[in-house]
């Protein structure tokens, strides 16, 4: 049994605005397996940047992070400023979306991989130069001597991406965090990174958890699934079967508004309603407004269950939530399994 | 498969009806300056498209960055000046319009553009964005305008009292039906919509695709639809054409492209496309290389240096479109030949 | 990262609060400067006594409950000359940069939505300007044109137009890449009313908060030029012109010299601070400096 990278107990993250708190993540729970690709995906607004933020504890000073974020068993939460610093680039990475605000436009591409590697590890210059090569070229840089000393201008979004991705595993970190790494590129592109990811996770056994509103993406290349809505999790399953098999009313909703060739045009099913307002969040399932299987019930948070062993749902529709909620009651009532 | 062809309830184009927008031998080149030794090279944004769209009827111009597409769609709307070629619209040439003839145009092509956060004036009112072309049109009077645009809201979903808002009170996918309900005010017959949806969420964007669709259907409107995301485009175009470095390289009833695509370009992104089934896994043996850059485009051929099946020919000779019925054609030396000869 | 979640419309907030005035530091500001611009406005009612009545008997008297401020080597009253040159003092600062702001906000606005050769043709020459020291500036031309009040509010006015007139360019050239600018020549406006309707109302908020700190400076400046003469000529009283004459006084009698430069002090620092609360609002991305 692998053991457990990452691992999110009922973290919360609050942003202090001229408006009130947003209530950004709302008690989420998760553990990330060592090796897997953990898809985290929802729309935007729904937290999952900011959670992966928190993990990295990349939040401006307005946030308030409640809850343990356990890597490697240590708690991230509350540690100083100059460990998290230590632990960034080193055994934790992020790769973000737009790569020509992560690079920074006034150096060489490999000076940037280069300078990762010396801020980690006690080793001279040539030695760091050395390993900066090898890592463009593992990540699909033609010519890397000869790119090298360009500035990232000179490359394309899909080359730019590629190196970020190269400086994000420049020390072999055991877990990488990637914000929507292929949103901006051009599908083609997309299609040769995800590529580059999967052998990478393949050789190196890294950890990567997987941000994206992009369900195309998550079918393609995790393991594992996260559904978050409005700063809640919804639903964490296989990746095979969340998409032939969702349990929770949101994830079926917003498979079912997938476009579809055999769907005739204006009639995508769409769902009705808006995001709550994350400053004065709906009480409970914050879906609830939304959900065409609202109860009374759903005025209160529904716990994530273990629905099977694989497939966690947060949702009064499902027995093991209820069971999960009052153990007790649904024992003495002889609940169905 | 999605290659299931269903008889969709859209509106079929009139067929004897001539093209509303005839678009013929278009160019577009910017020249770059760059370097310290003044002007340098020119971009071939644009290198020569033809196309034509019929009164009600949804043509797809799909493509990457680089592809120009983007560039074609605002040289249709007459907001760039093309270098070369010219646009007939409902039988009238437009190329070279100015002035209050220009105007006439604008009238009846209008643009939806892809990001609703910076394609409406943040300090406008809502009500004032939607009427701006009757304002400059001289549309109505000053009390038809608020009735017009009163209704517009309502015809695309919003609720008309939102005229009042300010943009920063809605939210992305409400703005983009602002930007819609502004383009349908001047009555035009002609929208061109840069990425209309590629900006939302995918439960917004459904939305908004239903709308578009429900206002093509009513209206009659032809609708040249500018687009990356394939998905979307199989689901509401009648016809696609499949644009490369500046040129088109595939184009025929929409069905057809994605059921049979002939051009290796169209073949590598339709399988380059991340399915919403992990039964459906990319083959991971796509398409190599980075676009080349539109500064120097590759000798013969644009596609050539990335392309699986590149002969010899290739490099010499540039393709020609080739007709493989139906309004189906590619320009590729290698699928022409797979045709019978006489 | 977006926050932006749809919702209900939010509470609208005053625009006191929210608005202009959402930073303490600009609410004080704010403040300040209301109150001397009453200062100066009613000067006639406030000061107590005739700025220029010469008194023998008070020559270098120090403060009392009748004369606040003390007197000048004149007998006069430091307190209703203080007031009395404020209002002029004042007047030159705010006159002046509004008339750099009329002229250099739509130069600044055409070079910037214009471009290419409009651009070209209209900041050379303002580029030429930027590159002379102000005083210099100013100085050379009262020696040509000769002092007084108002020319010193024209040299002023001469040197700031040129900031402002770049401010405006420059934040011109980001809103003119919008997309809402492209939308509406498509929807049929005319360049004219889209420079006046769409990117003056987004493009001028830099150059109203520069134009609050450059008032500040102008009434440092305007001080500079009466205390070399150069500026309001007496009888008038000049907080510069005040300071000149303290200077020879100021170990006997330094309440002569202190006030008007208390004066001047609480002015730029007001100005300051409200402009650093109108940046908040008006100018997050500091185009202005």
């Amino acid at each position: 049994m692998t053991g457990t990278v990452l691992q999110l107990e009922h973290v919360e993250v609050g942003f202090a605005t001229a408006d009130g708190t947003v209530s950004a993540v709302s008690d989420v729970s998760l553990a990330v397996a060592e090796g897997e690709i953990f898809g985290l995906v929802g729309e935007s607004g729904c937290g999952k940047t900011t959670l992966a933020m928190a993990t990295m504890g990349l939040l401006p000073a307005s946030a308030t992070v409640r809850g343990a974020v356990r890597f490697e068993g240590n708690d991230l939460v509350g540690l100083e400023p100059e460990e998290l610093r230590r632990l960034r680039g080193d055994r934790i990475s992020m790769v973000f979306q737009d790569p020509m605000t992560s690079l920074d436009p006034a150096f060489p591409i490999g000076d940037q991989v280069a300078e990762t590697i010396t801020a980690h590890r006690d080793v001279d210059t040539k030695t760091a130069r050395a390993r900066a090569l090898a890592l463009l070229a593992e990540v699909g840089i033609p010519e890397p001597e000869r790119r090298y000393g360009d500035a990232p201008h000179r490359l394309s979004g899909g080359m730019r991406q590629r190196v970020v991705i190269a400086t994000a595993l420049a020390n072999e970190p055991a877990l990488l965090l990637a914000d929507e790494p292929t949103t901006a590129l051009d599908v083609t592109i997309q299609a040769q990174v995800l590529d580059l990811l999967r052998g990478l996770r393949r050789r190196l056994r890294t950890t990567i958890v997987l941000i994206t509103h992009d369900l195309g993406v998550i079918a393609q290349i995790c393991d594992r699934v996260g559904v978050m809505y409005a700063g809640q999790l919804v639903e964490v399953a296989a990746v095979a079967e969340i998409f032939r098999a969702p349990r929770h009313p949101y994830t079926q909703a917003l498979l079912a508004a997938l476009p579809d060739q055999q769907q005739e045009p204006g009639s995508l099913r769409v769902i009705p309603g808006r995001v709550p307002n994350l400053v004065t969040p709906p009480p409970g399932c914050r879906f609830a407004t939304r959900c065409p299987s609202v109860m009374d019930r759903c005025t209160v948070v529904p716990p994530l269950a273990h629905e099977t062993p694989e497939h966690l749902i947060a949702c009064w529709l499902s027995e093991a939530t209820k069971r999960a909620a009052d153990p007790a009651g649904a024992a003495a009532a002889g609940g169905a399994a | 498969m999605s290659g299931q062809v269903q008889a969709v309830d859209r509106v079929a184009p009139v067929p004897a009806a001539p093209p509303i927008l005839e678009v013929t031998g278009l160019v577009k080149h910017f020249s770059t300056d760059r370097g310290l030794l003044g002007s340098g090279a020119t971009l071939h944004a644009v290198d020569g498209v033809d196309l034509r769209i019929h009164p009600g009827e949804v043509l797809a111009v799909v493509g990457e960055s680089g592809s120009g597409k983007s560039t074609l769609a605002r040289c249709i709307l007459r907001l760039i000046d093309p270098t070369a070629g010219r646009i007939v619209f409902d039988g009238r040439d437009v190329t070279e319009l100015r002035g209050r003839q220009l105007a006439a145009f604008r009238q009846q092509v209008q643009p939806v553009f892809q990001d609703p956060f910076s394609s409406i004036d943040p300090r406008w009112r809502v009500g004032k964005s939607v009427a701006e072309a009757l304002d400059a049109f001289q549309i109505g009077t000053k009390h038809e305008r608020r009735e017009r645009v009163l209704d517009l809201l309502d015809r695309v979903g919003l609720d008309p009292s939102l005229a009042g808002r300010r943009p920063h009170e809605l939210s992305g996918g409400q703005r983009q039906r602002v930007g819609i309900a502004a383009a349908l005010a001047p009555s035009p017959k002609l929208i061109v919509a840069d990425e209309p949806v590629s900006a939302l969420d995918v439960s917004v964007q459904a939305q908004v695709l239903n709308l578009l669709a429900d206002l093509q259907r009513d209206l009659g409107l032809a609708i040249v639809f500018v687009a990356h995301d394939l998905a979307v485009v199989e689901h509401m175009s009648h016809r696609t054409a499949v644009m490369y470095l500046g040129r088109i390289v595939e184009t025929g009833p929409t069905e057809t492209v994605f059921r049979d695509p002939r051009h290796p370009y169209t073949k590598a992104l339709l399988e380059a496309i991340p399915h919403p089934d992990p039964e459906r896994q990319l083959t991971g043996g796509g398409l190599q290389g980075e676009i080349p850059s539109p500064i120097a485009p590759p000798s013969g051929c644009r596609f050539r240096t990335r392309c699986p099946v590149a002969i010899d020919r290739c490099a010499t000779d540039d393709p020609a479109m080739t007709a493989f019925g139906d309004g189906h054609a590619a320009a590729c030396h290698v699928a022409a030949a797979t045709l019978p000869t006489d | 990262m977006s926050l932006a979640v749809a919702s209900a419309a939010p509470a609208r907030r005053s625009l006191w609060r929210r608005g202009i005035l959402s930073s303490r530091k600009g609410r004080v500001g704010f403040a300040i400067l209301v109150g001397l611009v009453a200062v100066a406005v009613f000067a006639p009612l406030i000061a107590p006594h005739d700025p220029n009545a010469i008194d023998a008997s008070r020559i270098l008297a120090p403060p009392d409950l009748a004369h606040p401020f003390g007197s000048d080597a004149l007998g006069r009253d430091v307190l209703s000359r203080v007031i009395y040159a404020y209002r002029v003092s004042l007047g030159v600062a705010v006159g002046s940069t509004l008339l750099a702001f009329l002229v250099g906000v739509p130069l600044g606005l055409y070079a910037g939505y214009h471009g290419g050769w409009v651009d070209t043709v209209i900041m050379r020459p303002i580029d030429m300007v930027l590159a002379l020291p102000a005083m210099l500036l100013a100085v050379a031309l009262i020696a040509i044109i000769g002092p007084g009040t108002n020319i010193s509010a024209i040299a002023i006015a001469v040197i700031y137009m040129p900031i402002l007139a770049r401010v405006v360019r420059s934040s011109t050239l980001v809103v003119a890449s919008q997309t809402y600018i492209e939308a509406a020549r498509a929807r049929g406006t005319v360049n004219r009313k889209i420079i006046a309707r769409h990117v003056f109302p987004n493009a001028v908020g830099p150059a109203i908060v520069q134009a609050t700190v450059l008032m500040g400076f102008a009434l440092q400046i305007e001080a500079a030029l009466s205390f070399l003469g150069l500026g309001a000529q007496p009888p008038t009283p000049s907080l510069g012109s005040m300071l000149a004459d303290g200077r020879d006084v100021l170990t006997q009698a330094p309440w002569v010299e202190i006030f008007p430069g208390l004066a001047i002090a609480i002015t730029v620092l007001a100005f300051n601070f409200f402009g650093d609360g109108l940046r908040t609002r008006l100018d997050p991305k500091g185009v202005a400096r």
